[in-house]
């Protein structure tokens, strides 16, 4: 093992030892495609996400619990996922069941489970992306992907970026983040879109407006146990 | 395996085949073309991710002994292997030390270059292929035919019969009532993975890149098998082709916006997963990198072969070239089909091998391959630094030309479709208008005439003759 180290090392120096220097690398591509216009970037991000087959809600904070309680109804969702952290009120409205992370719950016990909802770190408006990091409300990777709705909370304007390269530098890559664009779908079978092969079939995102006094995103998720 | 003129010549009398290819083909072509033109400094992110990419390989070395401190240092373990037999030898060393007879694994081509599955087999580990194309391909005892959509040769009804013949042999059956519609295939490849999914404690993956600056894996996916591969076992075992490696976080930025519209024409697709080492209470506990050599660093040490390390398996160039539409992936007798793999494979095996020494002769030269390429890869330049190689070793290049040419059929249809495309890439790529540099050339370009640059723009060209 050590020894194909030094073996390939050695080969990647002999095989570049007489190539030119590289070309110093240029960014002059665009930070943004998007003008710096909350309303705007916000309204891309609604016409993007649904554009991918999310179901996109708005809302305040007054009206967040009976939203996300109605929801979670109309998707016969009886059980719901609780990530640490995620604020109560929230779920104030849901007669669902409430099933918390702690202990952790089994791969089984996830997978009996109809929903999960989450705060997400950041939301990206000209891909239609929510990115999540584990953080506050967000819960482990695996709370998102097994259960088969998940309802998304993004905070606005606060967790809203135009682009993916304003998005990265908000992003700490110690942490396991999630990408989402849509729902799980796949196009295998003579390009016919399908959503849900192995993710949840139903992406639905609130985007909340008007708020404040919620806890901010951003420090660790309390251990999981 | 036959070389690319005999299983061309097969593929191209296949009707549901060519069919099949056509369609799909003709169809992500057109939704990436749309998907590119909505950033308008698409011409700078190409040119950047280029840039990144051949700094990096000019510096391989640094950036992998600095991504396996940062993977070390996260909590994962980094093994190196040489070549195929190394790999599955450390792979299969791995799985061993868990226990475990059976892993899940998401689509990774690296895997499939050096024959994992079938090592692993072999030792009496059962491995799963968890995307829903690869499944079909796995069940169906075929090997896949496009880098992005591996079954795109199978057709519904074709997909259904492999469901309900193969399924039950390896886990849950498909139900008896199974129709060929998209939605209940989808649901049935759903129930039978997902119990594998869920009980499963070893998960297998590559990566689409690697930070050399934070240690963080990358991998891009549609469907969530990667997301359950990758966060649900106990252990994963990551292994990655070294030159996937790419310096800094911010590299990304280029990379995620290049390679979702190149490859399957979205602005994004629908899930990315990145990962640094381990992380208490989330996701595996125990993490391995395996980095792959396997004829990459021969490649590196061809000064016009090594651009072909740049790649992004976007699979783009696959879907605009006229000679994979109607020879089919299968043909190129590798993983790597289409115009990648074209240059590709011969760099990793070499060309001792009839079927790699015919790859360079899989080609019309039209240049419509570099032209999507989101990294910029001059593959008819490298095609042609191919040929020469080839006919260097013993001048059979002229022969294999022939061959291959003949083979693609169509060309026979439309003699003036090669000879056009070929005027023209002479032209846009540069390459030497009448007489192709250094000694062998002569004996790929004695057979044709180099004539005058066409006055009709490619795109026009492309337009009139391909639709
Ligand atoms: S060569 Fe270019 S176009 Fe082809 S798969 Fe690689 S990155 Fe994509």
């Amino acid at each position: 093992m050590t020894d194909s180290r030094a073996r390939i090392l050695s080969r990647i120096r002999t095989a570049v030892a007489d190539a030119p220097e590289a070309v110093p690398v240029a960014r002059d591509y665009r930070t943004s495609h998007t003008p710096d216009d909350p309303a705007r970037v916000l309204d891309l991000l609604h016409e993007n996400l649904a554009d991918y087959r999310a179901h996109v809600h708005r809302s305040t904070p007054d009206g967040l619990a009976g939203l996300v309680a109605r929801l979670l109804a109309e998707r016969g969702a009886r059980s719901v996922v609780v990530p640490p952290g995620l604020p109560g009120e929230w779920l104030a409205a849901t007669e669902a069941v409430r099933r918390f992370d702690e202990p952790r719950l089994t791969p089984y016990e996830l997978d009996g489970t109809d929903a999960v909802v989450t705060g997400c770190a950041v939301a990206i408006a000209e891909t239609g992306t929510i990115v999540l990091d584990g953080g506050t409300g967000q819960g482990r990777r695996a709370l998102t992907l097994v259960p088969d709705l998940h309802l998304c909370v993004v905070r606005a304007p606060e967790q809203v970026v135009a682009s993916v390269p304003l998005a990265l530098p908000r992003l700490d890559p110690a942490r396991p983040l999630t990408w989402i664009s849509g729902p799980s779908a796949t196009s295998d079978i003579e390009l016919d879109r399908v959503e849900g092969v192995h993710g949840p079939r139903t992406l639905e995102v609130i985007l909340l407006t008007g708020g404040a006094a919620t806890p901010t995103p951003g420090g660790r998720a309390p251990s999981a146990g | 395996m036959p070389a690319f003129p005999k299983a061309a010549h097969e593929a191209v009398r296949n009707e549901t085949l060519r069919a099949n290819l056509r369609h799909a083909t003709h169809t992500i072509r057109d939704k990436r073309a749309r998907a590119v033109a909505e950033l308008d400094d698409w011409a700078a992110l190409r040119e950047a991710g280029k840039r990144i990419k051949d700094r990096t390989l000019r510096q391989l070395d640094t950036h992998l002994l600095q991504l396996e401190e940062a993977v070390t240092a996260a909590g994962g373990t980094v093994h190196w292997a040489a070549d195929a037999a190394e790999a599955n030898r450390i792979v299969t060393g791995l799985v061993r030390a868990t226990g475990e007879s059976e892993v899940v694994k998401v689509k990774s081509m690296a895997t499939q270059e050096i024959g994992l599955n079938e090592h692993l087999e072999a030792e009496g580990i059962a491995a799963y292929e968890t995307d829903l194309a690869e499944l079909i391909v796995q069940l169906g005892e075929d090997r896949p035919s496009h880098i992005l959509v591996p079954a795109i040769h199978r057709n519904r009804g074709e997909i259904r019969d492999i469901f309900r013949s193969e399924m039950g042999k390896w886990g849950r059956p498909a139900p008896d009532d199974l129709t060929d519609s998209p939605a209940e295939l989808a649901e049935a490849a759903r129930l039978h993975l997902r119990e594998k999914f869920l009980r499963a404690k070893v998960g297998i993956s590559g990566a689409n890149f690697m930070v050399a600056e934070t240690g963080t894996l990358v991998v891009v996916e549609s469907e969530g098998n990667g997301r359950m591969c990758l966060t649900l076992p106990e252990t994963l075992i990551s292994v990655v082709g070294i030159e996937k490696v790419v310096p800094t976080w911010r590299d990304l930025e280029v990379f995620l916006q290049t390679l979702p519209r190149s490859s399957t024409a979205e602005r994004m697709n629908p899930y990315t997963s990145m990962w640094t080492g381990t992380t208490d209470g989330d996701g595996p506990g125990t993490f391995h990198l395996v980095l792959l050599d396997n004829g990459r660093t021969d490649a590196l040490a061809d000064e016009v072969g090594r651009q072909a390390l740049r790649c992004i398996r976007c699979s783009a160039c696959l879907n605009v070239c006229p000679v994979y539409e109607r020879a089919g992936g299968h043909a190129y007798g590798s993983v790597y089909p289409g115009p990648i793999g074209a240059i590709l494979t011969p760099q990793l095996r070499g060309t001792a091998s009839e079927v790699d020494a015919s790859l360079p002769y899989a080609s019309s030269l039209c240049g419509a391959c570099y032209e999507v390429c989101p990294v910029a890869i001059d593959i008819p330049e490298v095609l042609v630094h191919l040929r020469e190689k080839v006919a260097d070793q013993g001048g059979k290049g002229h022969r294999l030309e022939k061959a291959a040419v003949r083979a693609a059929g169509w060309v026979l249809d439309h003699p003036g479709v090669l000879a056009a495309g070929e005027r023209i890439a002479s032209k846009t790529r540069r390459l030497h208008p009448k007489k192709l540099p250094g000694p062998g050339a002569g004996a790929w370009t004695e057979s044709r005439d180099l004539p005058e640059m066409p006055a009709e723009p490619f795109r026009d060209w492309w337009r009139k003759n391909r639709t």
